[in-house]
């Protein structure tokens, strides 16, 4: 009696979350699935169309430009921001007098709106008189339109990427101070040199840290919008900056197909999903779990 | 002490409440005094909405039975979709034309006709072109709040003297080219430091090129972004790209300011000519004063004598959202925005040109755009042009950006842009038939 008490005392205590979850996680969800398979403009009543959206996104070249563009933008931005976090968070680990100044100097740039970033990099990568070309311009390098040409655009944007590094950073950094004092020393006495240290023990340890940013950074990157969105007006030049979730958005808000812009967000639910579930099965062999 | 403490929180918490809520109720009745409200979305921010806040006020001193209360907003196309979708759109809306068909094919729009003709507001109250363009398979859906015409702007010390005056400034756009070539510089390292004239700036109306060179980018119920007319104005555009460098045009414009500002391409003296509405007048009045500057139409092909005078036009319009509640007060206030001393105002005070039949001389005496007359002539102009009416404008604008972009950086010929353009202008049409407008296959 007691035991039935106290569960519907605890549901009850759940209960605001479970109906937060109920009303606005599950049922939008729900509700999207269903409206994936209709053809919806939000004024009028969804007419069910079966998977004609889902066909149509198979045949529509922007969609698949938008897709490669997004692939292209994760597949490099993830390992490059990776190498860039883990490289930062052992010089962040080192004992260097300040370090709680550097540490939070590297820090701070993560915390910067995703808006006012996008504004602020207009200015430093403009083409005419942005601040990168006029420190490149006196050291004799070349001074490209960063921003209107379309190859240099997708870069620019991964450079950019590199400037959020800095959450990642303190995860790792964390994970860097797990990382047992014996097992440097044990390596020390078998006179290991840094790099040996770095691959034998550092990243072992750290691995399911690794993990967690990757899958992290892999799902951040399938949904990039703002910056982009900010930056480059209608994914400009020639749709060379158009990503999945700027093509979802218009859709949606701008063109009103509701029914069109929920079948692409389950088109990507599913690509995150598929790379999460390849990365947790490449991670069976090569993440080390201490307990495990 | 405790429950003392509980109970205190709770009074006072009570008290700021009712405070609040009865606060409000009191400042609702002293500014509404009873009347009706009419809730006004519009885009405008800065002196555009203050002018505009202006007609709020003297519409709301002109009567006691109505009280429009006047909202800036941004995204207001958007925000007043999803609000009537919701059941609560604002009385009246400020949005564009060119978003008219498509609003109206969602139904998310009153058809205006039989008020706007109880009203005596028809076809001849207004320059036929911008009423057209507010009328969509045969209903009306908006009436004007300001409109513009555009025209090519010169800046008058950045040309040779001989053709420093509209009436000597090249009318044919081979011309135009010629003297652009002309007075084009670039510096030692192949950099633009002046340009005549380029297609890409503003950039705000590439739909338009194909009509300029007197193609259609609609017609009837096909979209015709590829035809001869659209290839040829593309190729002009890529004869720019290709005469001053690939890149150095990319880079000029790159440099480019803010329009609304003193640092603006043609205000700054980077470009000579630039093709842009009746309103430049107002900012070039304002960043640089002084400022010598004429107007004159945009320049026409040379085998095509009979497109001289086009110009297209653009308009800020009022339309009333379905579901809206007081629709017929609403339309009391768009119908006093009408009235030719309020509209003269209010256009006055935006710098754009009037969009009814009679405009009085006062208007142009006293308009701070000395060429004033011109964008009036340019509306009234058989050869003046909107945006088309249609569902998907937004997609085809979008679609001939891209075909732009694309010639302008070489990555592909005009021909193979337009071409593709079409291709995906065509699968979109065809399922907006079938989804929205119900055209079976």
């Amino acid at each position: 009696m007691n035991k039935r008490r106290d569960a519907r005392v605890g549901i009850l205590f759940a209960m605001p979350w479970i109906m937060g979850f109920l009303i606005f996680s599950l049922y939008p969800l729900l509700s999207s699935l269903y409206t994936s398979f209709t053809s919806y403009s939000v004024l009028q009543p969804p007419k069910w169309i079966g998977v004609e959206n889902y066909r149509e996104l198979l045949s529509d070249e922007i969609f698949i430009k938008s897709v490669v563009n997004t692939a292209w933008y994760t597949i490099a931005a993830v390992p490059l921001s990776t190498v860039v976090a883990i490289g930062l968070a052992m010089l962040l680990n080192t004992k260097v007098k300040g370090m709680a100044v550097y540490r939070t100097m590297f820090f701070l740039p993560s915390l910067v709106p995703m808006v006012a970033l996008g504004t602020l990099f207009l200015w430093v990568f403009n083409g005419d008189h942005g601040l990168l070309n006029a420190i490149l311009k006196p050291l004799g390098l070349p001074t490209p339109n960063w921003l209107g040409e379309p190859l240099y655009a997708k870069s620019t944007l991964i450079l950019i990427s590199m400037w959020g590094c800095g959450q990642a950073m303190i995860i790792y950094l964390a994970g860097l101070q797990d990382v047992p004092i014996s097992l440097y020393e044990a390596a020390d006495l078998d006179g290991a040199k840094f790099w040996a240290k770095t691959r034998n023990v550092t990243i072992p340890m750290i691995s399911p840290v690794i993990l967690f940013n990757v899958v992290m950074g892999i799902i951040g990157s399938m949904q990039i919008f703002a910056v982009p969105y900010v930056m480059f007006s209608g994914g400009s030049p020639a749709r060379a900056n158009y990503y999945f979730s700027m093509y979802l958005f218009d859709n949606a808000f701008a063109y009103q197909r509701m029914g069109f812009a929920s079948a692409m967000a389950w088109i990507m639910f599913a690509i995150i999903l598929v790379l999460t579930l390849i990365s947790l099965r490449i991670s069976e062999r090569h993440v080390h779990y201490e307990g495990g | 002490m405790k429950p003392l403490a509980i109970a205190a929180t709770c009074v006072t918490v009570a008290l700021m409440a009712g405070a609040i809520l009865y606060g409000e109720s009191v400042v609702q009745r002293q500014a509404t005094n009873g009347r009706t409200v009419v809730i006004y979305w519009e885009k405008w921010t800065g002196d555009e909405a203050k002018e505009m806040e202006k007609v709020v006020n003297s519409f709301n001193k002109s009567q006691d039975r109505i009280f429009v209360r006047y909202l800036s907003i941004s995204g207001v196309d958007q925000k007043t979709l999803l609000a009537t979708s919701g059941g609560n759109p604002p009385d009246v809306a400020g949005i564009w034309q060119e978003g008219l068909a498509r609003f109206s094919d969602m139904g998310a729009l009153l058809d205006l006709t039989a008020m706007a003709k109880e009203k005596g507001l028809t076809r001849d109250y207004y320059i036929p072109a911008f009423y057209d363009a507010l009328t969509y398979r045969g209903g009306l859906w908006a009436l004007p709040s300001t409109p513009a015409s555009i025209a090519l702007h010169v800046n008058s010390d950045l040309v040779p003297k001989e053709v420093a005056t509209p009436e000597t400034f090249p009318k044919t756009i081979e011309e135009l080219d010629k003297l652009s070539d002309k007075i084009t510089k670039k510096d030692k390292d192949g950099n633009l430091t002046l340009s005549g004239f380029v297609p890409s700036n503003p950039g705000w109306w590439n739909w338009a090129w194909p009509i300029y060179f007197g193609g259609q980018i609609v017609k009837g119920d096909k979209i015709t972004v590829d035809t001869p007319e659209a290839e040829r104005s593309f190729k002009w555009v890529e004869g720019y790209y290709k005469r001053y460098g690939p890149t150095a045009v990319q880079n000029f414009r790159s440099g480019f300011a803010n329009f609304a500002s003193p640092d603006d391409p043609f205000m700054s003296g980077k470009v000579a000519t630039e093709i842009n509405g009746v309103w430049k007048a107002n900012y070039i009045r304002v960043y640089k004063k002084g400022m010598h500057w004429f107007a004159v139409p945009f320049p026409y092909p040379a085998d095509r004598k009979d497109l001289e005078g086009h110009s297209n036009l653009s308009q800020d319009v009022l339309s009333i959202p379905a579901g809206a509640k007081h629709p017929k007060e609403a339309f009391e206030f768009i119908a006093y925005v009408q009235q030719q001393k309020v509209m003269e105002s209010l256009c006055k005070g935006h710098g754009k040109n009037s969009p009814l039949r009679v405009v009085s001389e006062e208007f142009f005496k006293t308009h701070q755009n000395k060429f004033i007359r011109l964008f009036d002539e340019l509306a009234r102009s058989p050869k003046a042009f909107s945006p088309p009416n249609i569902g998907i404008y937004a997609q085809i604008g979008n679609e001939i950006n891209v075909a732009f972009d694309e010639v302008n950086t070489g990555q592909k010929t005009p021909k193979q842009a337009l071409h593709d353009a079409q291709g995906r202008l065509d699968k979109l049409w065809a399922t907006y038939q079938a989804q929205v407008l119900g055209v079976k296959k």
